[in-house]
This record gives structure tokens, C-alpha cells and sequence, in this order.
């Protein structure tokens, strides 16, 4: 039987310290995973940790061996997979950057606002857009822009969190 | 007192660390960046110094000396090449979980990532060689991170740890810190304690089996010699047969009646059959690889398995199991123990006396045999030699990678842990004669002897120099057949004879290069003379190199051709011309 490969949300609690994301993304590379959406920052100034999001996908087989192999790294301190531990929102943020002028300067404007994307700079020739959303919403987004002037994109890539009031 | 007064450099806190950890011995080289260290361990007479002649050779000897003893091996480089010379050795540690300490050397901090003067990203170079890395940046962080890299080293599944170590970071001041008992890490806790429920589960498994077999690994060994005698317990109070592995040789005693040998591509036709046809493995310390398994499409196909490991990630990565068990081999074993003599379980005797009796059949079979030659020293029968010699003396083996390993693993027995040394996972060829080192350096008064092939020898045969200076009398103990004996067994099987660069043209004068390094050689053609021969390198107390002549074109058997399954087996050379290898099995190493 041939088992079917999923997307998973992992969220990974790990010490804030030099080349712990090299570990990471090196232990992905080493054994073959995939990184769909990787986001990284420090979320814990106190005790000095990071907070890693990674968006995978892989037979439950391979998920299953991803989180293990994630959680033996010595600076790991959680590895929770957000997608199979109940609901979870995502969010992505997007920079969209288009040239444009005349009707389509008002086209992109007007698609903004049904995104609800924010004018963040704007010249008399060119925007550029903050759109937040899940990534459907940002591509979807993205997608429109392309006919009106797109010349630059720059996406966050996923951070996620689970519902309710239980911690990571 | 003021901190400056108390402050010591340093290489000084290193060296104090490295005692506070119980270290007695280090393997290493000197260069630039190390010398601070180096002028510490002068000053001093509590840490022995081996000086090695190769940095591949530091490591391979530490891991000698951690298997045969149980305890962190510890190695020091300088910075550069003296690293990256260790990195074969680092990675054939943590593919055969050997608690090492690797302390490298570097430029000092302000040089760092200038290309500077034998320069080299250590901790980048090594991040996926190792178990964990440390770069210290400032000395008041030193005396910790040497103290949490030997928890790391050693606890849960072992593994290598470097310790990268600037210059400037080891010739600044600061004060002591004393390693902290127990250690409590702040994200690392492995999981030793077995969840009890599974205990209860796996008993209930083990004692309704009807085709039992417990396949136990390397593990055991790592956890140590009381999880072999636990194993051993628990093994023959269930009357049950036990394979091992490579890496288990020694945790259940050969010469018991239980014991099947060694399992896998070389491993023997009941023992793999067993595991074929088997309806409850219990894997103990084990890691379903590769060289185990064979297709893993066919592997076992009707059976339960119950997976015990200290290690996560090896549970589920290459074969599914229905029990999982996370926890250290000697707990577990003892939980088993406890929960079986408390529920006394009436195993089913008309099963398993149908179950042995097919055992017995495949045994029969007895797929170790080999044709004799008159004239011609086989290497079956060097080792059969050699270990009626060595019996009943105290000793350890070590080997290369190759053709004379797997005849080592199926010709020597092995009664208790610790007394094997091979490299397992990588398959490392120049593995053996260092690893021989450090052993013999753990145990001075111990037959030590290195099992190699006239290839794998030569990859680290400079340590010929080190064993002369320390008067090692590590035995070396050549199948010489002037091939790359496996490899022109894998052309001969699967590329149609056309030996590429496999045969050993040119070989030195085994006897004569002893002799250049002040060891005794010793040659040997006749199979009349190889007792008198073996003797001789028995009773000598120094280095000594054996050449045994052995026959060309011997092969080893039996064999499961990668891309077959345990029932597939070829038994001898003439076996093979009925099962050619598919090309899937082609693709495979």
C-alpha cells in the first residue's frame, strides 16, 4: 500500500543560539525533506528562544521520522505538529510592489482594498501593498497584481499557532 | 580573594575539566592552534597523552577505546586539517553511537571567518557528523560546555561531540566551574524509563508467540554489560532463539544453543530465515538497517514487531512495527524480567518445539561450511585457526571493512560485550589497526587483534609508528588475497567478472615494512604452518604483523544479494548462476 503524501505545520521551540537554523534546515537537506515555508525568530527574550514554524510534506511515515529527528537535536526543546494536534490558524505576510499607471493603478487600488491590503509606500508610479492572510489569500492576491504592474514580491512564510489557550 | 588570583588560563580549565570528567587517556596531534592545550597537558601528569599519526587514527582509536571500556573516548586536533582529517572518524562514530568528546582547535575569535591560517568552519563541517558541536566564543562559558558535551556524549544514544576550541579562547582567564551532579539539560533529556504499559503489552506478545526470534543490536552493548546479561537472562528463561548483528556480536554468547549468529547479507541462513519466517520479532537495540534488512518489501512479512530503542527516530524509520518501546535496553530488559516472572506465562510448548525443529533443518543446512584446497590457506580456516588460539585467552577483536570482516563476524565467537570493534554503519576500511590501539591502551595486558585485509591495512598503516613508540603489542593479523576481496566479489556478481582497479598491484612486503617500523612480521603460505604461525604472533609481546596468504578468489557466503529478500539467499558459489541480481538490487550498495 502505497501511503499518500501530506502537508504538516510543524512548530519547533528551540534555544536561540548560533547555527541552531543551519541544524535544522542541514538535517531537512541531509535526509531528503522537503521545506515547503520556514519562518524563524526570536519569540522568548527571557529564556532566549526562537520559535521555528516549518511547513513539510511527506507520507505520515516520514513526518512521523521528521519530528523525531527534530526533536533529537540537542538545542530542540518542543516539536509540536500543529496540523495533526487539533485546529490551527495560519497567517503569511506579504510585500507586493506595483508599477503602474492610469486604469490600472486604480484597478490595483481598488483590489487592495477588497483584500484589505494596506498602501504601506506609494510614488505617483508604483505601490507597495501589505496583504496578511492565509497563503491562498496571499497568492491569490499576488496572482491579480501580476497583470497590473507586479515587479517585486516579498512573502514571510508561514507562522501558525494552535486554537484555544494551550501553550506550544 | 579576588577572581583574577584564582582565574587560570584556558587550556588549563580544559584540562581540569577533562579530569573532573574521569578521563585517563587522549588521542590526538598537535598544530598551531592547540598548543596552549598541549603545554597544559605537560604540565600535568593525571591525563596520558597518545600521540597518534594521523587524526583519522585519533578517532577510530578513541572509539576502540570507548566500546571496549563503556567510557567517552576523547580526542584532541588542532584546527584545519586536523579536523577535517577527524571527520571519517567522527562520522563513523555516530553511525555506530560511540560516546566521543572531539576537542578541534581554531584560529582565534577575531580571525574567524577570514580564511585564516589553517582556518576551517569546524562546527559547519561537522554539524551532520556529529551527535552536537560546540563553538566556545568565550572562555567564561568553557569548563560547561566541555562538562554538557560528555552528558551529551554518553547519555541516551551515544554519539560524537566536538568541541571547537579558538585560541584566544583558550589562553584567556577565568575561574572554574565543577561539572554539576546530576545533570539536568535544559532541552536534551533523553527518555531511558520504559512506558510500563508496553511492557505489559510486549510480554503479553512474546509469551503467545508460536515463532519467536529476538534480534538484538548494538544497543546492548551501549547500554552496557548488564543489558547482555539481562538479555541472556531473559533470552533462556523464554527458551527462544536469538540473532544479532554486527554491532551485537558479544551480547549473547555464541556458544550458546539459543544463539543462531549473526543476522543479515552475510549473516547465516537460520538466522535470516528465522527472521523470515518468525510471527513475534523482538528487536532490542537494533535499527532495521539496510544491510539487515534486505528488500524491505519482503522483510519479515508475517510478523508483530516489537521495536525497543533509546532512540526515537530509529522507531518506524525503516520498517513499521506494532510495539514501539522508547527507552535504554537494560531497564527495559529488566521491566520484562520483573513482569514475566510475575505472571509466569505458559508459552506454547507444541509450537515451539516445531518452531526449533524447523530452526534445526536450516541449521543443518550448515551454510559456513567451505570447500577445502590442499595447499591453499582459506580464510575461513585462518580464522577458525586463530580463534582456537585466542579462545581462552583474554582478548578483543578488531577489523577492517571488507570480505575478512564478515568472515571474522561469522567465525570468531564472541561470549561476552565489548570484546568486538568494527565499523559497522560506515564502513570505514582503515577502522580496525587504530581501534586495536586504543583498546590495547585500555587494556594493556589483553590479546588485542586486528582482523584486516592487505587494502584496509595500508589505509591507516602509519599507526605502525605510534604502536612502536607506545609498545603496543597490538597484533595485526592480514587475509591477504591481493584484492579488494568484496568489491571483486560484487564484480564478480554483478558486473560480469570485469575487475576494475580492484586487484592490489604493488603491494609492499608486509614483513619488511614491519620491520621498517620496528614490529615483528611474520608470513605465512602454507596452511601446515598457520598454527605454528599464529602461536608465534600469540607469544610474542610486541606489534605484530601477520601476512597470511590466503586464496584469491574465496568468496563469502552465505550472502543475500542486495535487492533480495532472507529467503533468498546464495549459500555458495554455486548458487549464484540461478539468481541474477535485479536491477533494482543493481542500485543498491
Amino acid at each position: 500500500m502505497q501511503e499518500l503524501a501530506s502537508s504538516h505545520t510543524i512548530s519547533v521551540l528551540v534555544d536561540n543560539e548560533p547555527g541552531i537554523l543551519a541544524r535544522v534546515v542541514g538535517l531537512f537537506s541531509g535526509r531528503g525533506y522537503n521545506i515547503e515555508s520556514l519562518t524563524v525568530a526570536q519569540t522568548d527574550a527571557k529564556e532566549n528562544l526562537s520559535r521555528i514554524t516549518i511547513v513539510t510534506s511527506g507520507t505520515p511515515m516520514v513526518i512521523e521520522q521528521i519530528k523525531a529527528q527534530l526533536d533529537r537535536l540537542v538545542p530542540v526543546h518542543r516539536v509540536r505538529d500543529l496540523t495533526v494536534e487539533g485546529p490551527h490558524i495560519e497567517r503569511e505576510l506579504a510585500l507586493v510592489k506595483v508599477k503602474s499607471t492610469g486604469e490600472k493603478r486604480v484597478e490595483a487600488l481598488r483590489l487592495a482594498d477588497v483584500f484589505r491590503a494596506k498602501v504601506i509606500d506609494a510614488k505617483t508610479d508604483s505601490f507597495v501593498f501589505e496583504v496578511t492572510g492565509n497563503s491562498d489569500k496571499v497568492q491569490t492576491f499576488v496572482g491579480l497584481m501580476e497583470t497590473l504592474g507586479l515587479v517585486d514580491v516579498g512573502r514571510t512564510g508561514i507562522v501558525a499557532m494552535s486554537r484555544g489557550a494551550e501553550q506550544l | 580573594m579576588k577572581p583574577e588570583e584564582s582565574a587560570t588560563t584556558g587550556a588549563d580549565l580544559l584540562v581540569k575539566a577533562l579530569i573532573d570528567e574521569e578521563v585517563e587517556v587522549v588521542f590526538g596531534y598537535p598544530g598551531g592552534a592547540v598548543l596552549p592545550i598541549y603545554d597544559s597537558i605537560f604540565k600535568q601528569n593525571r591525563l596520558r597523552h597518545i600521540l597518534v599519526r594521523h587524526e583519522q587514527a585519533a578517532v577510530h582509536a578513541a572509539e576502540g577505546y570507548a566500546r571496549s571500556t563503556g567510557k567517552v573516548g576523547v580526542v584532541l586536533v588542532t584546527s584545519g586539517p586536523g579536523a577535517t582529517n577527524a571527520v571519517t572518524g567522527l562520522t563513523d562514530a555516530l553511525m555506530d553511537s560511540i560516546p566521543i568528546v572531539c576537542l578541534t582547535g581554531q584560529v582565534p575569535t577575531h580571525l574567524i571567518g577570514n580564511d585564516a591560517f589553517q582556518e576551517a568552519d569546524t562546527t559547519g563541517i561537522t554539524r551532520p557528523c556529529t551527535k552536537h558541536n560546540y563553538l566556545v566564543k568565550a572562555v567564561g562559558d568553557l569548563a560547561r560546555t566541555v562538562h554538557e558535551a560528555f552528558y551529551v556524549a554518553r547519555s541516551g544514544r551515544p554519539g560524537p561531540v566536538v568541541i571547537d576550541l579558538p585560541k584566544d579562547v583558550l589562553m584567556n582567564k577565568h575561574d572554574y566551574v565543577a561539572p554539576k551532579k546530576p545533570v539536568q539539560h535544559k532541552s536534551y533529556r533523553p527518555q531511558t524509563k520504559p512506558d510500563p504499559k508496553k511492557i505489559e503489552q510486549a510480554v503479553e506478545m512474546i509469551a503467545h508467540a508460536k515463532r519467536p526470534i529476538f534480534y538484538a543490536g548494538g544497543g546492548i552493548i551501549n547500554s552496557g554489560p548488564k543489558a547482555s546479561k539481562l538479555l541472556t537472562q531473559f533470552v533462556r528463561m523464554t527458551g527462544y532463539p536469538v540473532t544479532n548483528t554486527l554491532m551485537g556480536l558479544g551480547a549473547f554468547p555464541a556458544s550458546d544453543k539459543q544463539f543462531l549468529g549473526m543476522l543479515g547479507m552475510h549473516g547465516t541462513y537460520e538466522a535470516n530465515l528465522a527472521m523470515h519466517g518468525c510471527d513475534v520479532m523482538i528487536n532490542i537495540g537494533a535499527r532495521f538497517d539496510d544491510r539487515i534488512t534486505g528488500n524491505l518489501g519482503k522483510f519479515s512479512p508475517g510478523s508483530k514487531k516489537i521495536h525497543v530503542d533509546i532512540d526515537p527516530s530509529s522507531i518506524n524509520k525503516n520498517v513499521r512495527v506494532d510495539l514501539p518501546i522508547v527507552g535504554d535496553a537494560t531497564l527495559v530488559l529488566e521491566e520484562m524480567i520483573k513482569v514475566w516472572k510475575a505472571k509466569q506465562p505458559k508459552t506454547d510448548q507444541k509450537a515451539l518445539k516445531a518452531w526449533w525443529a524447523e530452526i534445526e533443518t536450516w541449521r543443518a543446512r550448515n551454510c559456513l561450511a567451505y570447500k577445502s584446497e590442499k595447499g591453499t590457506i582459506k580464510p575461513q580456516y585462518a580464522l577458525e585457526r586463530l580463534y582456537h588460539h585466542i579462545k581462552d585467552k583474554d582478548h578483543y577483536i578488531t577489523t577492517e571493512v571488507g570480505q575478512h570482516q564478515m568472515w571474522a563476524a561469522q567465525f570468531l565467537k564472541f561470549e561476552q560485550p565489548n570484546r568486538w570493534m568494527t565499523s559497522g554503519g560506515l564502513g570505514t576500511m582503515g577502522y580496525g589497526f587504530p581501534a586495536a590501539m586504543g583498546v590495547q591502551i585500555a587494556h594493556p595486558d589483553a590479546l588485542v587483534i586486528d582482523v584486516a585485509g592487505e587494502a584496509s591495512i595500508l589505509m591507516n598503516i602509519q599507526e605502525l609508528s605510534t604502536v612502536a613508540q607506545y609498545r603496543l603489542p597490538v597484533k595485526i593479523f592480514i587475509l591477504n588475497n591481493q584484492y579488494m576481496g568484496m568489491v571483486r566479489q560484487w564484480q564478480e556478481l554483478l558486473h560480469g567478472s570485469r575487475y576494475s582497479e580492484s586487484y592490489m598491484e604493488s603491494l609492499p612486503d608486509f614483513v619488511k615494512l614491519a620491520e621498517a617500523f620496528g614490529a615483528k612480521g611474520l608470513r605465512c603460505h602454507e596452511p601446515e604452518k598457520l598454527d605454528d604461525t599464529i602461536k608465534e604472533m600469540i607469544a610474542l609481546k610486541h606489534p605484530v604483523v601477520v601476512d597470511v596468504i590466503v586464496d584469491q578468489k574465496e568468496n563469502c557466503f552465505p550472502m543475500i544479494p542486495s535487492g533480495a529478500a532472507h529467503n533468498d539467499m546464495l549459500l555458495g558459489p554455486d548458487d549464484k548462476a540461478q539468481k541474477p541480481v535485479s536491477e533494482e538490487g543493481m542500485v543498491l550498495v
